[in-house]
């Protein structure tokens, strides 16, 4: 029974994040239910005739009213058929597969970069609080965050591929392509997403910390004898992890949906430029898909947070 | 071409005489230098190209949007590609824009201009071993030019009636005489597919020296040696990979540290810092593009004549080119052609800065008061510094401008060819029949000068159909006089195509029809090194 109110909650919130989901889906739907013409008249374009109209329109079965074609469309999404893009005809769930991996990828390798990185830091700071190293890491953190994405990369491209010719400037990864290759081929974009991230999550968990420090039972840790640093790592981080958690995923979620200027600086293929791409050409099917899985994104990592805190937290662990 | 310039130009291909001596002595034989380098190109070639290598190019111009049909193609990415699988009819001379034979191997034209033959090919198979056939073309032209196509190339197919095989001929009949007809075939868009590409559209398949390998729209695209490609003078690297890279400076530096081969688009800015990169040569080739002021001759006060010509005399076109193109362009005549089309005459004398006339036109004109123009940054790159430019030019002859910055979104849809007197540009056409049939003749959609004259229209239509050449360079010349004269177009210069590229890429011909070297440079080029 000890277990049941925990499980009970982390029910609750996946199922108002399935619903919280779906609602998103509704409003995608919509929206581009709202904008004038329909997928047929965009096809056809400046071609369209009445008849090639209404025969396309027949033909992807827009006759049909919008809920039976919301939920066709639904049902399409939940069983990987994302439909074909207008623009190019190729299919979506094909090219998007290797784009999505492909900021996984990237997105992955800066978050093993930045998160231990971040929380070490944050760690750090609070040991040595507004001292020398406490205020140079920061100083730093904030000046890293403070630059322009595209700046911090030239930088580096400057540095480490012109002029030292370490790693290379372009990105470009590819399916078949060998391990190594591809970690040196992220190096150069993971270190500048690093940097623009790290400072959030550093600051996010010196203030967290900082917080709990003032407690009564930090105290009295410290009145038994304890290391300063043992205090920290053992009584302070745990009882601080709820807002670190939730400022990590923040920052995992941008590391997965707004990384475009990276990805055209490295010339790296990921889902940014694919969306930025298929906006411009005004091919909804694309820009459905892809809107639906980056909410996915937010809301799983947000619920993530969440339960990281309920899982965090003593007293819903052990109910009276 | 004379024996002695053939005789120094193999010299130096052999690598007796290096290539400043060659362009030197050239000149003194009354040759431009980039002809004298285009030569030098071609002699190289004879001498025999090193082959193999993977070749790599990071171009921008690519999009996740862009598919393998040619009638979809309008960025470079898709047009280096598909000129490395797919060839056409007929491809534009280097030297002096003239037709000539590639899938086609030779044609004929009735005394009219009406109904030409052209006879096709034989031998040449497509990369999925099928034999090139006459029906293959007819099909291909066919489907660019019908009344439903989505082709891009279908505004300069327009006149073509009916299209039927003939033996090995591919016979066309127009609507009206065009003696273009060939030149109109060497359009990007019209690589011949097999059966057309009605069926599969998008299969990639072609003729070319290469064959599709890797097909990842907006990321790269690679193609490899197809070996059963009927020629030996072009297709020396074994592969060639497109890799999009839309940023300048992306492309820059992966060009220094030696990941990428060569590069399109070098901005201007930075061509002197990029000669000064180890291993890296920049090639600027005079384009057909131009960057233009335009003003509609039937909205007031644009309909006086006089306003017009003040206008035009107000614009310092030297200082325009070195202050906005820093150099790398040439002045304009404010008439849309210049020596990089065939049939253009040197004759016609050059509108320079002259305040004082301009002031003086001005005046007559019974004007007073401030003139608006309207600009954008995506009017040309530049735009907007050299609105600000031309105001100061033009203030020394007593005219005020007001500068209107408009914001580039729907720049093209309510500014351009809307407001009477904007900032804007045009790319090349291959004939100066197309670029005066697209926006100079009355009817003319895209006619943004609201350019409306009789006496023109009966000229270019005349010399369409004209198969003399003399007699047409000659109409040509007479048009151009008009639409200088008398026209709404300010046309201060026309931009260089800039690319660049490694030492070790060698054999780059210059080519003034379209930017790396024509979209074929993955073909020309060999790699030193391989």
């Amino acid at each position: 029974m000890g277990s049941s109110p925990i499980l009970k909650l982390i029910a609750q919130r996946l199922a108002l994040g399935v619903l919280l989901l779906l609602a998103v889906s509704v409003l995608i739907f919509a929206g581009t239910e709202l904008l004038p013409g329909d997928v047929a008249a965009t096809i056809l374009g400046q071609s369209a005739t009445p008849q090639s109209l209404a025969n396309l329109r027949a033909e992807l079965g827009l006759n049909d009213p919008a809920y039976v074609r919301y939920f066709r469309w639904l049902g399409g999404m939940l069983t990987g058929d994302l439909g074909t893009a207008l623009s190019n005809g190729r299919d979506i769930a094909d090219a998007l597969g290797g784009r999505m991996a492909n900021t996984l990828f990237l997105a992955a390798a800066a978050a093993i970069l930045s998160v231990p990185l971040a929380i070490l830091l944050g760690l750090l700071a609070v040991r040595y609080r507004n001292g020398p190293v406490d205020k140079a890491i920061s100083g730093l953190a904030l000046a890293s965050t403070s630059l322009p994405e595209f700046f911090i990369g030239y930088l580096l491209i400057l540095f480490f591929s012109v002029k030292l010719n370490i790693f290379p400037s372009v990105s470009t990864v590819y399916d078949g392509m060998a391990f190594g290759d591809r970690i040196m081929a992220v190096a150069l974009p993971a270190t500048v997403l690093t940097l623009v991230v790290l400072a959030h999550m550093m600051r996010m968990t010196r203030a967290a910390i900082l917080n709990v420090m003032q407690s009564a039972y930090i105290e009295t840790a410290e009145l038994k004898g304890l290391s300063a640093f043992t205090v920290i790592r053992r009584h302070a981080l745990p009882n601080a992890i709820a807002p670190i958690v939730n400022v990590v995923m923040l920052n995992l979620a941008f590391l997965v949906v707004g990384v475009v200027v990276v990805e055209v600086i490295f010339v790296y293929p990921g889902m940014g430029q694919y969306l930025v791409d298929h906006v411009s050409k005004r091919d909804v099917p694309v820009v459905q898909a892809v809107g639906l899985i980056f909410a996915a994104v937010y809301i799983g990592l947000n619920i993530i947070a969440d339960i990281a805190a309920i899982v965090a937290n003593p007293r819903l662990r052990h109910p009276k | 071409m004379s024996d002695e310039l053939k005789y120094l130009s193999q010299r130096a291909a052999r690598g007796a005489m290096n290539r400043r001596d060659f362009i030197g002595r050239a000149a003194a034989l009354g040759v431009s230098a980039t002809f004298a380098n285009s030569m030098l190109g071609r002699a190289a070639h004879a001498q025999g190209a090193k082959k193999g290598g993977a070749l790599k190019m990071g171009l921008v111009g690519g999009e996740s949007t862009n598919s393998l049909d040619p009638a979809t193609w309008l960025t470079q990415v898709p047009q280096n590609f598909g000129l490395t699988w797919g060839e056409t009819m007929v491809v534009q001379s280097p030297d002096d824009g003239s037709a000539q034979p590639l899938l086609a191997e030779s044609w004929d034209a009735s005394s009219d201009a009406a109904e030409w033959s052209f006879k096709i090919r034989k031998g040449v198979t497509f990369h999925n071993g099928k034999e090139m056939t006459p029906e293959d073309v007819a099909q291909t032209i066919r489907r660019h030019s019908n009344e439903e196509t989505k082709s891009a190339a279908v505004g300069i197919l327009g006149d073509i009636d009916d299209i039927v095989v003939d033996g090995d001929n591919v016979v066309f009949r127009l609507a009206r005489g065009n003696a273009d007809l060939p030149l109109l075939l060497t359009d990007y868009h019209l690589i011949i597919q097999p059966n057309g590409g009605v069926d599969e559209p998008t299969a990639g398949i072609g003729t070319g020296a290469y064959k599709v390998e890797v097909n990842e729209p907006g990321v790269r695209h690679v193609s490899t040696k197809y070996d059963g490609y009927w020629r030996d003078d072009v297709g020396h690297v074994d592969s060639v990979e497109v890799i999009v890279m839309n940023d300048a400076t992306a492309r820059m530096s992966a060009l220094q540290s030696g990941q990428v081969h060569i590069i399109n688009r070098v901005e201007p800015k930075v061509v002197a810092l990029l000669k000064r990169a180890p291993g890296v040569v920049v090639e600027s080739v005079p384009s057909k593009g131009h960057y233009v002021f335009v003003m509609h001759c039937n909205t007031a006060p644009f309909d006086n004549a006089d306003l017009r010509m003040a206008l035009k005399l107000a614009v310092d076109r030297e200082q325009m080119v070195q202050q906005i193109l820093q150099g790398y362009a040439s002045v304009g005549n404010d008439f849309p052609i210049n020596k990089s089309y065939a049939l253009f005459t040197d004759g016609l004398e050059q509108r320079v800065y002259d305040p004082e006339q301009a002031a003086f036109h001005f005046k007559k004109s019974g004007h007073e008061g401030p003139i608006l123009l309207r600009t954008s940054e995506v009017a040309f790159p530049g735009a907007v510094d050299a609105a600000q430019l031309y105001q100061q030019q033009a203030a020394k002859a007593g005219i005020t401008l007001d500068i209107r910055r408009e914001p580039g979104d729907g720049y093209w849809n309510e500014v351009w060819n809307k407001q009477p007197f904007c900032a804007s540009y045009w790319g090349g056409r291959p004939t100066q029949d197309s670029m005066y049939s697209t926006a100079y003749i009355t009817g003319a959609d895209w006619n943004d000068t609201r350019f409306f004259d009789e006496g023109f229209d009966k000229v270019i239509l005349e010399a369409r159909a004209e198969l003399d050449d003399k007699k047409r360079t000659e109409m040509y010349a007479q048009a151009a006089t008009m639409v200088r004269d008398d026209g709404g177009l300010i046309l201060p210069m026309f931009n260089d195509f800039l690319d660049a590229h490694r030492e070790e890429v060698k054999g780059w011909v210059a080519d003034p029809n379209h930017e790396t070297s024509n979209l074929r440079a993955a073909t020309r080029v060999w790699l030193d090194n391989a």
